[in-house]
Parts: C-alpha cells; sequence; structure tokens
C-alpha cells in the first residue's frame, strides 16, 4: 500500500478559492406522484395479507422511508414499520422494495421507476408480525451461535494488543455488517430451510475467524462445518447484492469455506 | 401485568447501557431494556472517535485533555467530573480494544489517533492526534464491541420494551443539619411490550437510565427519529430536576436540508470550510484552529456566514465543505461512510465537489443530573439510592455548555461502566423496595387516555410544528423574542396534544400509539429547554443570546436545574410560565478559573 497523506503532510488548502459558477447550487427540488403498494398483515383483524395502495407527491431527495412516513402520518396511523436512525446505519428497515431487499431510508425515490406503483413487502423467510414487521429472533439466534465475540486465550497486556495495519484491513469489510438481515433474507437457501445460519452469522463468523488477536476460530468453523453451515451456500451472490453496506458476503462466506478445506488437509 | 424481579434493570441498550450492562451482568441479575434492538441504538451513528491522552502518536497527557474540555465546555464543566473522565479515557479505550474492537493502527501496531475539534496540546497551542477511531464508523464499532461482549456474558435483554414510568417512592427523612426532606427511593420502572401491548412492571434495586436523547424536538438533526427524550421525561415527571436543558449542541456539518451527519473527522483529516465566495471563512472567527474550533463555535460562524449572505446554494443557506485538495486514497481509508452519505443523500462526488453543509440538532448537554458515581441527584446533592444514569441522558456534568467531539463516545463508556459496577455493589446489600399499589395505574391512565382520546389533531402535524418553531427560534442564533415565540407556540400546541387521535386501536405493535406518547415527552422537554434558555441572560457554550452576546460569570456560571412543580403559575414564575421551578447550582472548580475563550 503507497503511504497516505496526512492531515499533518497535506498542503495547506488556499484561503479562498474561485468556485465554479454552478457550485453548490442545483436548481428546485423536482416533485413527482409516486403509489406504494404495501403488503399489510395484521392476524389483530385479520389473518389474510392484502395490497394496500398509496398515492402522494413526493420531493427528489426522499427516499422510500420518506413514503412510508408520509403514508403513516398523514394517510393511515395504522402502517406499522420499523425505522431508527433514517441513514443506513442502524439496520432497522430492511424490507423487500420493487422485489430487492434494500434499506427503506437508503432507497431515493427517483433511483426507482416512479411511472409504476413501487411495492414493498416484509423481507422473506422470517415470521410476519404485523405489516413489514418481522420477528428477528430467529435471525439474531443464528448470530449468537458462531459465538460473536473475541476470545483471547493468552495473557491479558496490560495496554492494548498490538495488530499490524495488514491484519485489521484482512477483516475490514465484514466489520461493516449492521445485522439488517437484509442479506439473510434475501437467500434462497435460507428460504427454504430456516435451520441454516444464513449470511449474515457467516460474516460474522468471518469477522472473528480473520482477527489476528482471536484464538477461536477453530471452534467457529467446526460450528460451520455442520451440514446446516457453510455448505448449505449455493452462491447465488443475492446476499452480495443485498448487502446495504457493500460487503462482499459471498466472497467471505468463500472464504471461511476455503478455511475449512485448508483445516481438514 | 406481569411482575419480574431483577436486581439490576438497564433502560436503554446504546452504548453506557450495554457498557453497564457487561459490568452488572456478571455481577448481579441484571435484565436491559430496549424500546429498539439492542444495535439499533443511535451510538452506531457516532463517526469520528474517542478522544483518550493514549500519547500514541505524538506527546499527550490526561491534564491536557481534562483542561480542553473545561475550555470547550465554556467553565460550566464541573472539572472533577471532567478530571475522572479524561482520566479514565486510556482505561476505557484499552477495555474496548481488548473486548475486540478493531481500531485503526499506526504503523506499529498500536492505536492510530487523529486530530478532532478542540483537542488541543499544551492548553490550546495546536491540534493535537488525540482520537482513537475505526475509520469513520467508531460507534458502530463500539455498539458492536459492546454487543457481543452482552452475548459473551449472556445478559439478558427485553427487546422492544417501551419504559414508560419510574416507580418511586418517598419517605421522610433528615439533613445532617437536622432539616426534613422527602427522600425519593426506587422500587423498579412500568414498560410497555410493543408486540403485544402489555403492560409489564420491573421491580429492581437499581435502576440505570441510559436512553439517549432528545434531537427530535428539533426539525432539522442528526438524531434518529426514537430520540424522543424518554429517559429525560419520565424522571421530569416524577420530580426529579432536569440539568442544563438550555445546552443543545449544533453540530456544524450536517447534510444541508437532510440533517444527516458528516463527521467532524472530515476537517480533522484536513477538509475545510468555503462561504459562496469560496473563502476559508474560519480563518476569520479562529485564527489558531480555525476549521478545527469547537463545534458551537464553528456552527455559529456558519450561520452567520449565511445570515450576512455569504451562503450557497438557490436559496443562499448553506456553507461547503471542501475535501477536493484531499487524495482519493485518503478519504476512502479514513472517510468511507461520509463521502458515501454525500453521494447517496445529496449525489454531490466529495472527491471534485464541495458537500453543502449546514449546523443540525446533535446532542443534550444537558440531562437528568448525577454525581461522578454516576447516582441520580433529586435536588442539588441528595442522592436517589439505587438509581443511575449515564450517557447523553444524564448530566454529570462533562460537557458544560458545548461538548467536545469524541467525547460523547468517551462518555458513555467511562460512565457506562462506572453506573453498572455501582449499580451491581448496591444491589448485593440493599433490599428490594416494596411496589405502590397498582404501580402500572399511571402508565395505564395515560395509555387510555392517549387511545380514547378523538378531537381529531395528528400527531405528525403538532410534532413538525414543534420541530419548525425549534428551528426557527431556538437554533445556534436566540432572543428574548424568538424564546417567548416558541412558549407561545408550545402553549398552542399543549391544547392540540390534549384532543390528539391516534388512528391505530390495536394491541400489537402499536407504532402509532407510542408516537403520540413520545409527542408527550417531546413538548415537555422543549418547553424546559426553552425556559431554561430564556433564563439564561447570557451567551455560553452552545447557548448563544444575541441580546446578551458575553458570558457573564458573575450573574450566570452556574447549572440550571429545571423542576416540574404544579405549584409555580404564570403570576409566580419570573418567566411567566406555569407548572416548571427554575432553580440553580454551583460548578465545581478544581485548577482551572475562567478565561476568555478564544481558539
Amino acid at each position: 500500500m503507497s503511504p497516505i497523506e496526512t492531515a499533518e503532510t497535506a498542503p495547506e488548502p488556499a484561503s479562498k478559492i474561485e468556485l465554479p459558477a454552478h457550485m453548490g447550487g442545483g436548481g428546485e427540488i423536482p416533485t413527482f406522484d409516486v403509489t406504494l403498494r404495501v403488503r399489510r398483515y395484521d392476524p389483530e383483524f385479520s389473518e389474510d395479507s392484502t395490497w394496500e395502495d398509496f398515492t402522494m407527491t413526493m420531493y427528489g431527495t426522499d427516499r422510500v422511508l420518506d413514503a412510508l412516513h408520509k403514508v403513516k402520518w398523514e394517510q393511515d396511523g395504522s402502517l406499522s414499520f420499523r425505522r431508527s436512525c433514517a441513514h443506513g446505519v442502524c439496520g432497522s428497515d430492511a424490507m423487500r422494495i420493487n422485489g430487492r431487499n434494500r434499506l427503506a431510508c437508503k432507497t431515493l425515490l427517483k433511483d426507482l421507476d416512479t411511472s409504476k406503483p413501487i411495492t414493498v413487502e416484509p423481507i422473506k423467510g422470517l415470521p410476519v408480525e404485523k405489516d413489514l414487521i418481522v420477528d428477528m429472533e430467529p435471525f439474531f439466534q443464528s448470530y449468537r451461535e458462531i459465538m460473536p465475540f473475541l476470545i483471547n486465550r493468552g495473557h491479558e497486556p496490560s495496554k492494548e494488543r498490538l495488530q499490524s495495519a495488514e491484519e485489521r484491513e484482512r477483516f475490514d469489510d465484514t466489520t461493516k455488517c449492521i445485522l439488517c438481515a437484509a442479506c439473510t433474507s434475501s437467500c434462497p437457501v435460507f428460504w427454504t430451510d430456516g435451520q441454516y445460519f444464513g449470511p449474515a452469522a457467516i460474516v460474522n463468523a468471518h469477522r472473528f475467524i480473520f482477527d489476528s488477536r482471536d484464538d477461536a476460530g477453530d471452534m467457529r468453523l467446526e460450528i460451520l462445518n455442520d451440514k446446516e453451515g457453510v455448505w448449505r451456500c449455493r452462491t447465488t451472490f443475492n446476499c452480495t447484492e443485498a448487502c446495504p453496506r457493500g460487503i462482499q458476503v459471498t466472497q467471505a462466506i468463500a472464504e471461511v469455506k476455503q478455511a475449512i478445506l485448508a483445516r481438514q488437509v | 401485568m406481569q411482575v419480574h424481579k431483577y436486581d439490576v434493570i438497564i433502560v436503554g441498550a446504546g452504548g453506557a447501557g450495554m457498557r453497564a450492562a457487561i459490568e452488572a451482568g456478571q455481577n448481579a441479575r441484571t435484565a436491559v431494556l430496549t424500546k429498539l434492538y439492542p444495535t439499533r441504538s443511535h451510538t452506531g451513528a457516532a463517526q469520528g472517535g474517542m478522544c483518550a491522552a493514549l500519547a500514541n502518536v505524538e506527546e499527550d497527557n490526561w491534564e491536557w485533555h481534562t483542561f480542553d474540555t473545561v475550555k470547550g465546555g465554556d467553565y460550566l464543566v464541573d472539572q472533577d467530573a471532567a478530571e475522572v473522565m479524561a482520566k479514565e479515557a486510556i482505561d476505557a479505550v484499552i477495555d474496548l480494544e481488548k473486548m475486540g474492537l478493531p481500531f485503526n493502527r499506526t504503523p506499529e501496531g498500536r492505536i492510530d489517533q487523529r486530530r478532532f475539534g478542540g483537542h488541543t496540546r499544551d492548553h490550546g497551542k495546536a491540534p493535537v492526534r488525540r482520537s482513537c477511531y475505526a475509520a469513520d464508523r467508531t460507534g458502530h464499532m463500539i455498539l458492536q464491541t459492546l454487543y457481543q461482549n452482552c452475548v459473551k456474558h449472556n445478559v439478558e435483554f427485553y427487546n422492544e420494551y417501551y419504559v414508560l414510568d419510574l416507580l418511586t417512592v418517598e419517605e421522610d427523612a433528615t439533613r445532617a443539619d437536622g432539616t426534613p426532606y422527602k427522600q425519593k427511593r426506587i422500587a423498579g420502572v412500568v414498560s410497555y411490550d410493543l408486540a403485544t401491548g402489555e403492560l409489564h412492571v420491573f421491580q429492581a434495586k437499581s435502576v440505570i437510565l441510559a436512553t439517549g436523547g432528545a434531537g427530535k424536538v428539533f426539525k432539522t438533526t442528526s438524531n434518529a427519529h426514537t430520540l424522543t427524550g424518554d429517559g429525560m421525561g419520565i424522571a421530569f415527571r416524577r420530580g426529579i430536576p432536569l440539568e442544563d436543558m438550555e445546552f443543545f449542541q449544533f453540530h456544524p456539518t450536517g447534510l444541508a436540508g437532510l440533517g444527516i451527519l458528516l463527521s467532524e473527522a472530515a476537517r480533522g483529516e484536513g477538509a475545510i470550510l468555503r462561504n459562496s465566495d469560496g473563502e476559508r471563512f474560519m480563518e476569520r472567527y479562529a485564527p489558531t484552529i480555525k476549521d478545527l474550533a469547537p463545534r458551537d463555535i464553528v456552527a455559529r460562524s456558519m450561520a452567520n456566514e449565511v445570515r450576512e449572505g455569504r451562503g450557497c446554494g438557490p436559496n443562499k443557506d448553506y456553507v461547503l465543505l471542501d475535501l477536493t485538495h484531499l487524495e482519493p486514497a485518503h478519504i476512502d481509508a479514513k472517510l468511507p461512510d461520509i463521502t458515501e452519505f454525500a453521494r447517496t443523500y445529496l449525489g454531490v462526488e466529495p472527491y471534485t465537489e464541495p458537500v453543502p453543509v449546514f449546523p443540525t440538532a446533535h446532542y443534550a448537554m444537558g440531562g437528568v443530573p448525577t454525581n461522578i458515581g454516576a447516582e441520580v441527584l433529586q435536588d442539588n446533592d441528595t442522592i436517589i439510592p439505587g438509581l443511575y444514569a449515564a450517557g447523553e441522558v444524564a448530566c454529570v456534568s462533562v460537557h458544560g455548555s458545548n461538548r467536545l467531539g469524541t467525547n460523547s463516545l468517551l462518555d458513555i463508556n467511562v460512565f457506562g461502566k462506572r453506573a453498572g459496577v455501582a449499580a451491581a455493589q448496591y444491589a448485593k446489600t440493599a433490599e428490594f423496595v416494596d411496589l405502590p399499589e397498582n404501580p402500572e395505574a399511571a402508565t395505564a391512565a395515560l395509555l387510555d387516555h392517549v387511545r380514547t382520546s378523538d378531537g381529531g389533531e395528528k400527531v405528525a402535524a403538532i410534532r413538525k410544528d414543534l420541530q419548525d418553531t425549534m428551528d426557527a427560534n431556538m437554533q445556534v442564533f436566540r432572543t428574548a423574542e424568538s424564546i417567548d415565540r416558541v412558549l407561545a407556540d408550545i402553549a398552542t400546541f399543549e391544547e392540540r396534544y390534549s384532543r390528539i387521535t391516534v388512528q391505530d386501536k390495536g394491541k400489537r405493535f402499536n407504532l402509532d400509539l407510542l408516537e403520540a406518547v413520545e409527542l408527550g415527552f417531546l413538548l415537555e422537554l422543549a418547553k424546559v429547554m426553552t425556559v431554561a434558555a430564556l433564563h439564561r441572560q447570557e451567551s455560553r457554550g452552545g447557548h448563544f443570546r444575541e441580546d446578551f452576546p458575553d458570558r457573564d460569570d458573575v450573574n450566570f456560571m452556574k447549572h440550571s436545574m429545571a423542576y416540574k412543580d404544579s405549584g409555580v403559575t404564570a403570576e409566580s414564575s419570573q418567566e411567566h410560565i406555569a407548572g416548571i421551578r427554575l432553580e440553580t447550582k454551583p460548578v465545581v472548580v478544581t485548577r482551572y478559573e475562567p478565561m476568555v475563550r478564544k481558539y
């Protein structure tokens, strides 16, 4: 890796620059009409799930989450979905938008085809509780089973453990996971076999298996060598496409498979 | 209604709550109640880092960190608390590393450190590299690491349980000087299970409040939708004071129009602010440390540039964050997430174009008063045995009138740990306090009222109007006139709130109902912030009064303490606001006498 300029070595920026005329200013933000077609379900009132359309005027910078809020806040307060941070870091609002798993807060309406209704459904493979809310417990159960915490059997140093920048880089990608379940609930194997650990649990195992400070990689590889482990993966790449954090999920699964094989040699 | 019994109940599963849970969970029967799932809390949105004087990359020590924290907070910081935090920062970082947190590393393999606003070498001489970080997702890594360690220690979680009441009892007691008073004691909490709509009472020897902030009183905010000040609200309603609520931090660099946070780490790594003339205007406002001045100063400077006509864009209502002189490889290595935010939400490419930014409501410096042991105070110095608070919900006060960047991630780790240790220790010897009769009655009545009220007012409409007036009148510039406008507005909102209608009448996952309850907290807290802001006729840190532009140490170098008090009428109140009693509390000064705050 080539040395990177730091704040100390970079040249001091100019006190004043000429800004191009367009800079820092677009025109008016455009507005457009959209229809959300939402999968509704509330077992308190009916065992059947139905589609319901909501039409509204939205702005060019709005996301699917803004549209869902507009429905809930202005049209139908009973529409139920989880959300918190609203900018793609908390992982609450994974849902199926036009048939693809995405975070509602990271999906801009203008990037979808708004000439047709935008379909919004709960993620698949987990029991639906109400509208877009699913039971996350099976998902977190798989996560807990891979022992998602650093296990170090050596002496506790009085200061920090050393780790080279290269060692740190080795598992950087899988530290980005926000446990939103977009990957696991996009996996056709998981849809048909809820016992499968699923991509998210494997990603989080990867994060520790390849951490130079961790001593329990063998135990995790053993867990994932199970019949419901990594070998169920059919490399369809749905998980990688679904990940809102851009994690190379399928590659991480492949690296875990290789680690199991290398260990058996 | 179900009743549960635990030694320690922790309310909130962000950084402070889970740091406490790791300590308490290993020493006492502990449960964490959270209105979300554990890894959803807003600690995960923190980006830039956590300061500690490790001196891994250049000379540094905890005393310099203490000084910066005190000066950054414009001398309203309790200096004993700041000293505790700066000293324990070093172990707090090492603890996290041992738990597995993947910090960025130096070429020697040690924890790397970078610059951050207001953190300086030798009492303000130059910026210092003090912030320990993991790219620009340090908060995410802290939240994940703490949850991982909760899993490791089998901490019990009740997910999507909203705590809506604190159960306290009052006993007659006598002070050392012989005067009688009412001593509060904690008995437990009442919570609402989102999945079923059932109430659950948790009896506990110790309760730790770790519910985070209340940024949703403002429209433009970096805060999550769920940051509605519930913990501050339930404490206030039970007669516990709120300290320094007039001090709210506006982070300089929110994405214009959206409020989404772009970390100060961008400026720590060399980015600068420019106005419509292309001028690096911070050279005029803070000649020594320029763009790395504390947040209150940078936010006001930006708002002033816009006010004086040097804003950018079609409405000239924002300024620009310029990273274009930085190497793309440097940006990718150190600031990957925030540059992605700019691309995703504004369609701006930070390699080649400056990013539109404007101050965004970010952090409540005030909150539930505690001492340095994280014990909650019922007045200036009487603790409530068994009740603790840590993190943004609390006011220790380590942030004074303006928090320095990275000191919140530090606060949650240092005082979260202290709260967890102390709560478990207390539970070892304490007895359970008997629950009051019908402990859930007040909560049931509140929910019944919200569910059955049918005046037709919409919760979302009232909330939007509240947020609009707070943005317009209580942001970085305030005057008596603007504050009075908010108070008049809140009076009308309270009347409308009494006539709301909630559409969802079901029991299961009724978030419509909870949003109405949350609005009740927001209205109450906005009023406390505003009354306290009216009372404070000076400018200090995050609170800037244009009609009183100077700091006034003679009359106002003291904390404000707001109490809910039905005995206060509009006529008897100096601010003409019924129901809130304002008192003051001295600031703890140890080493540093107040000086003029220049950077």
